[in-house]
């Protein structure tokens, strides 16, 4: 890569159902945070970059507009990217391409969701994402779909539901030591099978939660980082990409989309083999198979492999390969936009040592954070090192 | 490694009022086919980055990304939505080729007005929800009182914003791409139906469908593509207060603050003498002049006497938006900054036809996101 750019703080709300605080408020905090992390001020930001899904969620047009102040983004240039569910990676590869591009020094990235104002349910902002013609028509919902993603993945390799929802037991457990989760408990296999049917195979244990918060990491070029930390966390390699909006055209039991992306990242970081490469990954995991599917994507092992390696607990928190040990989506939460780029201040913290009760176990030099979204259509990943 | 970008490649639909006969997707893959061709490059193969600029609530489909990458030839590319201006999202382009990653890259943008069936519903949305919104303010409103501000500390009158619509609507009788070209008397103007004091209805830029694409390029591979680079030598973007209780009703800051940047890009000393002729947002009459205010092409006083000595028209010293801009050409949403991009690119190339002004060199293109946002860009090319 051409220049280096680091992450060199960070900072989030709590994640909960239904916030007091306004979308903006809940931006300022985050960014306030991440600034005071490495004991910098807004005036020494250059340039800020947000990330928030679904203008329907608020009820605001041009919603970018509207947080750009609460972002800390008045009077600086702006931008909003968007790709769905996986514009939380994608926020801070914005942030990578502001610095790298060596028109700035120093980007505030803040990502933000609040998805409680959606009366009655948020699901009801998904209805019109389909094709206006061909499939809303049919008023498909979000569940449906992943329902028969999910299934085909079962499917395809011949999965139990107890194989999945291992990664709901594991990631809702991990949870219990983030002070910002909303839904950490300790749960058996038995009590996610137990759960309330969705759409089948989909159980309501199965699924992330419907989430508030903001999460904010400053990023800054070599110069500064140096000079603010002691510890810069560098971006080594990003990659993304975007998949035909004809879902119903794909083999549902493999997001190529992903795989494509993460080559991208790894042919930039240098990395030949992912498996033993990357030490500890935040795959996205809105649903629990959703992370495994990931990993497989991710080439983080072979196909049909991850719910295996899952079960041989490589993937808990003193694995070989700690995965989501944060507690993810579904024991953290999901504000959309928020929670990818709490998989990236996880992999942050989780190489500085400064994880806390969540520090993995292994050495960890190199961590990936990942996520998905759109119409099963879209893969961000970001390779970041020490 | 060389930092100098380059616009390779332009496409464009002819921007019409209605297009019942055309979905989005075939506006953009019109335009798109155009500027590949135009650039002589094959997007499955030979683009790098994608960048649409698009916003949900226009588009009438939540998460619109979805629906992007395929009329432009980007599925499973590197491919992302910025829910701002196009000229914003030229901005993200240049940032990615920057990089040193990515050789060429591509932004999008594009409009299909005439589906929307409530606008004022979707501008109102636009503004602050727990604040503005219940006081039910049209978006108009907002735009007449900047407008009635903007008139008090400029002196500037309402026959000479009427002269910006007279001069630009008479421009785009001449643009092949124009929707709205019209040869109108300034009491034409003056005397259309009020719609907030004191904007007038023909002081407002009509909504149009259609797709602009742009291809851009690292130097090396822009030499290697074309003999006309056009370069972009500087660009910038910025926003300001989203709320109306603290913002400055007089003066278009972001676009003062946009200019600098793009100013201080390009090496820019002396804006009037170093840039040729300029594309300016001109969403409402007044904007064209409150734009180039700021922009410091003229000082306040001048402004008035541009407009009025005819120093902004197509055969003038300063040509100010020889296209037609958005009331001759038609108001394309999220794309309008990218048509203005269009056009100065022709300028430049010279292939602007009978609209071509004298000794095109330097352009400056400005672009705004509308009511009730303080977000513009502002960007310089050279040939």
């Amino acid at each position: 890569m051409g220049r280096r750019v680091a992450v060199v703080g960070a900072g989030m709300t709590k994640f909960v159902r239904r916030a007091q605080e306004t979308g903006k408020e809940l931006c300022w905090e985050a960014a306030k945070m991440a600034l005071d992390s490495c004991g910098m001020t807004l005036d020494q930001i250059d340039c800020v970059v947000l990330g928030t899904a679904p203008d329907t969620f608020d009820g605001v047009h041009m919603k970018g507009e509207y947080l750009s102040d609460g972002a800390g983004a008045l009077g600086k240039p702006y931008m909003r990217c968007y790709v769905g569910g996986g514009t939380g990676v994608f926020a801070p590869i914005q942030g990578w391409y502001h610095l790298a591009s060596g028109h700035f020094d120093t980007c505030l990235v803040v990502c933000e969701e609040k998805m409680s104002s959606y009366q009655p349910h948020p699901q009801g902002a998904f209805l019109t994402i389909f094709d206006h013609t061909t499939e809303r028509p049919l008023k498909p919902n979000l569940l449906w779909i992943f329902a028969l993603e999910m299934n085909r993945y079962m499917t395809t390799y011949g999965f139990k539901k107890e194989d999945i929802a291992r990664v709901a037991v594991k990631n809702k457990k991990n949870a219990l030591d983030h002070p910002a989760a909303q839904i950490p408990e300790q749960y058996t296999i038995e009590d996610i099978l137990n759960s309330e049917v969705l759409a089948w195979p989909v159980q309501r244990l199965d699924v992330s939660p419907v989430s508030d918060g903001a999460v904010a990491i400053v990023m800054t070029n070599e110069n500064v980082a140096r000079r603010v930390t002691d510890k810069p966390v560098w971006v080594e390699g990003v990659g993304w990409a975007l998949d035909t909006a004809y879902w119903t055209n794909r083999d549902l039991c493999y997001p190529r989309y992903v795989e494509v992306a993460a080559r991208m990242a790894y042919q930039m970081a240098g990395i030949t083999d992912p498996a033993h490469e990357i030490h500890v990954a935040e795959p996205y995991d809105p649903f629990d198979y959703k992370e495994l599917h990931h990993m497989e994507g991710l080439l983080l092992c072979g196909k049909g492999e991850a719910p295996i390696i899952t079960a041989e607990g490589k993937t808990e928190r003193d694995g070989e390969l700690p995965i989501c040990p944060s507690g993810g989506l579904l024991g953290v939460g999901n504000p959309i936009a928020a929670a990818g780029l709490m998989k990236v201040a996880e992999i942050f913290w989780q190489l500085r040592g400064e994880a806390g009760k969540r520090q993995i176990a292994r050495k960890a030099k190199r961590g990936l954070a990942q996520a998905w979204g759109d119409l099963m259509q879209v893969g961000t990943v970001i390779v970041l090192g020490i | 490694m060389s930092d100098r970008i380059a616009i390779v490649g332009i496409g464009a639909t002819q921007f019409r009022s209605i297009s019942p006969d055309l979905s989005y997707k075939e506006l953009v893959f019109e335009a798109a086919v155009k500027a590949y061709e135009d650039a002589g490059i094959d997007p499955r193969k030979d683009v790098d980055v994608f960048v649409t600029c698009a916003e949900d609530y226009i588009e009438g489909t939540s998460i619109f990304d979805e629906y992007t990458p395929d009329q432009l030839g980007a599925a499973l590319r590197p491919m992302h939505t910025i829910t701002q201006e196009g000229l914003t999202g030229l901005a993200s382009v240049y940032l990615q080729l920057r990089t040193g990653e990515f050789e060429i890259g591509v932004v999008e943008a594009h409009s299909k007005a005439s589906n929307i069936l409530t606008p004022d519903g979707i501008a109102a949305c636009a503004q602050d929800p727990i604040y503005n919104r219940p006081l039910r303010i049209n978006h108009y409103a907002i735009a007449g009182l900047e407008m009635r501000r903007f008139m008090w500390e400029t002196g500037i009158t309402e026959e000479q914003c009427a002269k910006v619509v007279v001069k630009n609507r008479k421009n785009a009788l001449k643009n092949p791409f124009a929707a709205y070209g019209a040869n109108l008397s300034i009491e034409d103007v003056i005397k259309s139906s009020c719609v907030a004091e004191p904007l007038n209805e023909l002081d407002i830029a009509q909504p149009a469908d259609g797709a602009v694409v742009i291809v851009l390029a690292t130097e090396a591979k822009a030499k290697a593509l074309t003999k006309k680079p056009i370069w972009l030598r500087g660009i910038g973007w910025i926003n300001c207060t989203p709320t109306l209780e603290s913002r400055d009703w007089a003066k278009a800051i972001y676009c003062e603050k946009a200019a600098i940047m793009a100013y201080k890009m390009a090496k820019i000393q002396n804006p009037r003498k170093e840039i040729d002729f300029a594309e300016v947002d001109d969403t409402f009459s007044y904007k064209e002049l409150q734009h180039l205010q700021a922009m410091k092409l003229g000082c306040e006083c001048e402004m008035g006497v541009w407009i009025d000595t005819g120093m902004t028209s197509l055969s003038g010293e300063f040509p100010v938006n020889p296209s037609g801009g958005s009331l001759g050409m038609g108001h394309l949403l999220e794309a309008s900054g990218l048509a203005r991009v269009y056009m100065a690119v022709k300028q430049l190339r010279g292939e602007a036809g009978e609209l071509q002004v004298k000794n095109a060199n330097t352009a400056l293109v400005c672009a705004w996101r509308g009511i009730p946002t303080t977000s513009g860009a502002v960007a310089i090319l050279s040939n």
